[in-house]
């Protein structure tokens, strides 16, 4: 079983600045983290490789600093990292973005699964995991809370929703995005950390991948940015105080007054 | 300050201390509580590779240096001195075996203590000998093959718990000191039993025995060194232990320094936060100069050992009654800066407290160390005129 796990480094505060020209994250100057939601992805992907054999690569798109996050990634059980990196990439949206983690796929060729996170605590889309699976033309589950059995070339997985959650099964090879619930990943060993520390990182650029310009960066792009704002405020929760009785007589002269009752 | 660090140890510095926040800190009060041996976090411990860094690339280690081994032990103990002294006491049942064991010993011992698989304890004190190695009276007969043990040893850290212990006894009474042996047992022994688990004041999630050995048969390739050793390989085991009892008082002050300041900041009285009168700042100041006095004290003597000193046993004793006389004094005074909540069981300090008063007794009291650093000067004194 070999795993194919995509992994982002993000801006470690949800209180990034934006760059008013391009509407993208400014990075400089704030901490790196891996992307939470992609450590669940890799526990999973090493938990996999432990009980079914075979090995785990984490595969990052992003600047030269990314391979921070991909050191991690080692330290903490993927066998082998591959930096997908270059400046064509810049600006890459969900579209760009997953077009060329596919051509990675491709590259790669003997995989059997590829696991991300559910969404990144930075762009927040979700889209990448199943667009990656369009690309590849393979099948997709999305919020996988648990695996249940791999044999044969299938696998059953449980997939949350609002209700309580789904059982799917599904063929090999496919692509899945994993919710927190799915394990509690391991902290990192000091051989793994040692590991991390020497592992040769390759860097696949857009000629490497033989990506053509137009499908990637900002060409590549669909979405544009228009702005980024805050929402307003316009709903207010009141909590009322006192006691069981004062505090129903409150609330029913606030809804009289409101002239809901 | 700048400790010049390698890589290795500030990797095992900044794991074990990540380990301490998110493994050990948010139970240590149920363990403490419950009286609990920890053995989900000896797990976690085993699993990051904690116990690798005292054995040799050999034998599954991580050839890590003393250095390295006081480090995990200080940032364990800034989370629960118990915690810290279950780990440490594993180390000082491996280290006869590293100094004194063969190489077949150590193929067959110190791979199970690498990965974490098997704990080790070391028991010397018994309970008529505690400081007086001399007054050992557990017994190792020789019989055909093997060594018969009888006999009984008191307050055994990780009693029960470990697998393997190493274990001094009399081969020859009459020699004395010199009729030491040292051997490794191994627990399911037929013979060898555990007395009752000791209710303690600190250190409450770690585990002290007795161990019970009534015509137990050692087999006679358990025998560490040679007969006799038994004294020198004790003098030399205590002596690193004191070390690591160094490095946990040094873990369990900063735990408290920094439990104390961040109260002082928030804790607000008379309209002020208490960290802005000065009788609380020149407490905070004594205790965090005191606090990094040892720990340099504690690294210097690692780094000592560490360059290949033959003798250290001085400086050693000198680390240890320095950094656990301070560790006593900076959580009492933690305790008395978060006033009557520290005194609770709410808040961590009062265990800090309880945990550090062991470190000034066991490994040997700071009286008779204290003494022994004094015949070393008077010595080497007389020596000179």
């Amino acid at each position: 079983m070999n795993v194919v796990v995509c992994i982002k480094q993000v801006p470690g505060t949800t209180e990034v600045e934006i760059d008013p020209k391009t509407n993208t994250l400014i990075r400089e100057g704030v901490k790196s983290i891996l992307n939470p939601f992609d450590v669940y992805a890799l526990e999973e992907g090493v938990r996999i490789k432990e009980q079914h054999g075979g090995k785990v690569t984490a595969i990052s798109m992003g600047p030269p600093q990314a391979e921070e996050a991909l050191r991690e990634a080692i330290a903490a059980g993927a066998d082998e990292a591959i930096l997908l990196s270059d400046g064509a990439f810049a600006g890459s949206d969900t579209l760009a973005t997953s077009f060329v983690l596919a051509k990675a796929c491709t590259k790669i060729a003997d995989y059997d699964l590829i696991i991300c996170g559910r969404q990144t605590i930075d762009g927040d889309t979700g889209q990448v995991g199943p667009e990656l699976a369009e690309n590849l033309g393979i099948p997709f589950v999305a919020y996988v809370s648990k695996i249940e059995e791999i044999k044969d070339g299938r696998m059953r997985v449980r997939r949350m929703i609002e209700e309580g959650y789904e059982v799917i099964e599904m063929s090999l090879p496919g692509v899945i995005t994993v919710v927190k619930e799915i394990n509690v990943p391991r902290l990192p060993s000091l051989r793994g950390m040692a590991k991390a520390r020497s592992a040769q990182i390759p860097i696949w650029t857009a000629q490497g991948l033989g990506v053509p310009m137009e499908k990637v960066g900002l060409l590549g792009s669909p979405t544009r940015v228009i702005g980024i704002f805050r929402p307003q405020r316009t709903r207010r929760g009141e909590l009322l105080q006192g006691s069981l009785e004062q505090q129903v007589e409150e609330l029913v002269d606030k809804l009289r007054q409101a002239k809901t009752v | 300050m700048q400790y010049f660090l390698n890589e290795q140890q500030q990797m095992v510095r900044s794991l074990a201390r990540r380990i301490a926040e998110e493994k050990i800190i948010p139970v240590r009060a149920e363990l403490d509580e419950k009286e609990e041996f920890p053995w989900p976090i000896m797990k976690e411990l085993a699993a990051a590779d904690i116990f690798r860094v005292f054995i040799p690339e050999q034998y599954g280690g991580l050839g890590g240096d003393w250095l390295d081994l006081c480090l995990a032990i200080e940032e364990l103990s800034r989370g629960c001195g118990g915690v810290a002294i279950s780990y440490a006491a594993s180390a000082l049942g491996a280290s006869p075996l590293l100094e004194y064991g063969s190489e077949e010993q150590k193929q067959k011992f110190l791979p199970d203590i690498a990965s974490g698989k098997k704990l080790a304890a070391f028991a010397l004190t018994e309970s008529a000998a505690g400081s007086d190695v001399s007054a050992i009276s557990t017994s190792a007969v020789r019989e055909e093959g093997c060594y018969v043990l009888n006999g009984s040893k008191l307050f055994i850290t990780n009693g029960g718990e470990a697998e393997l212990y190493t274990v001094i006894a009399m081969t020859d009474k009459a020699k004395g000191p010199r009729g030491a042996s040292a051997f490794v047992v191994e627990k399911g022994t037929p013979g060898f039993s555990f007395g009752k688990k000791e209710k303690k004041m600190g250190i409450r999630s770690s585990v002290t025995r007795e161990l019970i050995f009534r015509n137990c048969k050692v087999p006679e390739q358990n025998l560490l060194g040679r007969e006799g050793m038994g004294f020198i390989l004790a003098v030399r085991t205590v002596e690193r232990g004191r070390l690591g009892v160094a490095a946990q008082a040094v873990g369990l002050a900063q735990g408290a320094l920094e439990a104390a300041v961040a109260y002082a900041r928030k804790r607000i009285q008379f309209g002020h936060p208490i960290s802005s009168f000065q009788a609380v700042q020149h407490m905070l100041a004594d205790m965090a100069m005191e606090l990094e006095a040892a720990r340099s004290l504690v690294y210097a003597t690692a780094k000592t050992i560490d360059s290949g000193a033959k003798s250290f046993s001085e400086e050693v004793a000198m680390a240890k009654v320095f950094a656990t006389d301070m560790a006593m004094k900076v959580t009492t005074d933690a305790v008395q800066i978060l006033g009557g909540i520290g005194y609770m069981r709410d808040y961590p300090v009062e265990k800090m407290m309880r945990d550090a008063k062991v470190t000034q007794i066991y490994e040997g009291t700071n009286q008779v160390l204290r003494s022994a650093i004094a015949l070393d000067l008077l010595k080497r004194k007389a020596m000179r005129e």
